[in-house]
Order: structure tokens, then sequence, then C-alpha cells
């Protein structure tokens, strides 16, 4: 008789305890709490001056799968449609690689705002030929940035567009390959059916693309540049995975037009915090 | 007798000290959970009012500068949010919350600074 009586005595001791402990919890409450904030980010210059806005085209160059150029100022063009106050403007994309050799072929040896004004005129055509047409990497695009100085040039865009704010520069888009160590997880059941996650390294090929684009800003009015900014971009796939061109483009774009829309227009962006008590 | 005497004062002074001690930590303690109240919502700018009375009760809270940082994030003070993490972190260097916001807050900061040219 006295073996379940005592049994039955300690298992609502047990329970008395238990409610205890959880009333103590809830009257304490928990010690922090998970909140949700959108921070407000300025926009990085001054566009109040404009009301339209002209995305002109990019000196691009890299991979043949993608016209980095076209994409580019299409992908700006409606981001900036959705995103921001400034009215785009629908234009032909310009094909910034030949004006940029017009120019060079154009500009006489003594122009007063050549950078290589002093030199002999026999330097004339190694210049023009400095200008590849072909361009592959950074160093083939070095050259092309002369004409984001050409404040003569972006001035008179300027003027055929009723001066707006003027999006240019240029997109390198380029494919990569490597080799080498990778730290991946390994899932595995254990003998009782547990999961367990195990970091491994394994020797993977991959391959992928880098986009590197600069956005410079030029003042239509003046034709003087406002402001610029360069970014960088990769992304990586299993050698075996055949992921096109263009699909790695966009999505190496989508991680940087947030950047290149918080320079001329006040964002949000989202997020979760932890308050402490 | 002398020794006697002043550690009886101090005993005194410490014991008299202590409940003083206890009560503006509870103060701010009180500040942080009405400051917490009224973020949850919406009404930050009384929350950041009341985080910055708790750090002057009591300039140890790390809770306190965490939420301060938090608030500051959302109202787009950028530089005081980081200020606020950054004395959070250092009177707390473990609280892995705490770090975990901070790195969230950097990597916001960092995208209005990365890239600029000029």
């Amino acid at each position: 008789m006295t073996g379940p009586h005592r049994a039955k005595t300690s298992s609502v001791a047990l329970a008395a305890v238990a409610v205890c402990c959880a009333a103590f919890a809830l009257a304490c409450g928990p010690d922090y709490y998970e909140i949700p904030i959108e921070t407000p980010i300025q926009p990085k210059m001054d566009v109040t001056p404009f009301q339209r806005v002209l995305v002109v085209g990019f000196v691009a160059g890299g991979s043949e799968d993608v016209d980095a150029n076209q994409e580019t100022v299409r992908l700006l063009r409606s981001q900036l449609r959705t995103k921001s106050s400034l009215k785009v403007i629908d234009a032909d994309i310009l094909q910034l690689i030949d004006v940029a050799r017009e120019q060079g072929a154009a500009t006489p040896a003594n122009a007063p705002d050549d950078v290589t004004s002093g030199a002999t005129p026999s330097v004339r055509p190694s210049q023009t030929f400095a200008l590849p047409k072909d361009i592959k990497d950074e160093k083939d695009l070095e050259p092309y940035e002369r004409l984001f100085a050409n404040t003569a040039y972006w001035k008179r865009i300027g003027e055929e567009f009723q001066n707006p704010l003027i999006v240019t520069g240029t997109v390198l888009f380029s494919s990569r390959s490597t080799s080498g160590f990778v730290q991946r997880d390994q899932e595995t059941y254990d003998s009782l059916g547990r999961r367990i996650v195990r970091p491994v390294r394994t020797y993977m090929e991959r391959k992928g693309f880098i986009l590197q684009p600069k956005f410079v800003f030029i003042d239509g009015r003046t034709g003087a540049t406002m402001y610029s900014e360069r970014y960088r971009e990769e992304i990586l796939y299993n050698a075996q995975q055949n992921t096109p061109a263009l699909s790695s483009y966009f999505e190496l774009m989508d991680r940087l037009v947030p950047n290149f829309l918080s320079a001329l227009s006040s964002q949000k962006i989202r997020g979760t915090r932890v308050l402490l008590k | 007798m002398k020794v006697s005497v002043v550690a009886l004062v101090a005993a005194v002074a410490t014991l008299a000290a202590a409940p003083s001690f206890a009560d503006a930590k509870s103060d701010a303690k009180t500040q942080v959970e009405f400051g917490i109240n009224v973020a949850q919502r919406g009404l930050w700018r009384e929350a950041i009012y009341r985080w910055q009375k708790a750090t002057e009760i009591d300039p140890t809270y790390a809770a306190a500068y965490n939420d301060l940082a938090i608030a500051y994030e959302h109202e787009g003070q950028l530089d005081k949010a980081r200020k606020a993490y950054e004395k959070a972190i250092e009177l707390d260097p473990n609280n892995t919350q705490v770090r975990q916001n901070y790195e969230l807050f950097k990597e916001i900061n960092d995208r209005t600074t990365q890239g600029k040219d000029k």
C-alpha cells in the first residue's frame, strides 16, 4: 500500500516543482526579443537638380557570351524606372568603345584637355592604337577612362537630352576557372539515425564569372563627373554544372543593383536584430 | 583599535552604498525594459530616450548600449549606432547576440561606403 502512495506523492511534488519553475520563467520573461528594423540609407549624391536620368551606355568587355553594354543599360533603366523618382530617358544605347576610338583619332595632338599634352605629334598614332578593340581585362579598359573626363562631349550629350543626370561607366564580365580544396558540409546518419553534419575538404574544379562594373554619374548640365564607384562580384560553380553566362550575369548584377540605386535614391534595408534586457 | 574602527566605517559605507547601487541597476533595467516595450510598438525615438537614460544611470550596462545601437540603426544614424555597438562589445565581449547584431550592422554600413571612387 505504501509503495504506490509514495510514488504518487513524489510525482505530485515533481509536478508542483515544474509548475513553480514555469511560473518563475514566465514571471521573469525572456532576456532577448527579436525585432524587425528598417535601416534608411541616404543617397550618396544629391540628385535633386535632376528630373531625368539617361543611362547612356558602357564601355564593356570580357566574355563574348553576353553583351554587357546592352544588358547593363537595359537592367539599370528598368531598375531606375521602378525604384527611383527620376524619369528614365529611352534613347538608343551608345557604343562607347566606338565613341572613344573616334575621339582618340579626332583629338589634335596639342589639345589642351589631352592627358598626353606636351607629347610630340609622333606619339599620336601609338595613342590611338592604345585603345584596344577587344577588351579582355582591366588593363584593356584603362585607356577608355579618358572618355569620362571629356566634359565637352558629355555636356553635348546633356544638351541633347535637356540636361539629365547621365549614367555611364565600364563593365567587365569575364569567365573564370579555378581548382583547389573547398570546404563543404557532409551530412551523415549514425547508427541511432541521428543526423550529423561534418565539414569536409574536397578537391574541386570550378568555373564561373567575375563582374566588375564601374558606374560613373555625370552632370548633364556641365559634363563633369559627379560621382563614381566600382564593384567586383564573383560566382563559381562546380565545373560539371553548365550555367548560362547570361543567368550568371543577372545573378551578379542582382547583388550590385542595391548599391547602384543607393547612389541616387534613399533605400530602406530590412533586417532583424536582437534587443537585450 | 584604530584599525577596527576604520574597518567598521568601511563596512558601514559599503553596506550603505550597496542598496543605492542595486537601485541604480534596477532603474537602468526598468528603463531598458520600457524601451523594449515602446520599440516593439514602433516608438523608436522614445526607446532611444529610455536606453540613453539607462546608459547614463548604469554606464556598464552592455544590453542598454546594444539596444541603443539597434535604435540608432533603425533611425539611420549609423555613426552613433557603430559607437554604441562597439561600447556594448567592449563591456560584454563574449555576448554572441551583440556580436551578431554588430556583424549585420557592419554589412549595411559597408554597403554605404564600398565601391566609392570619389
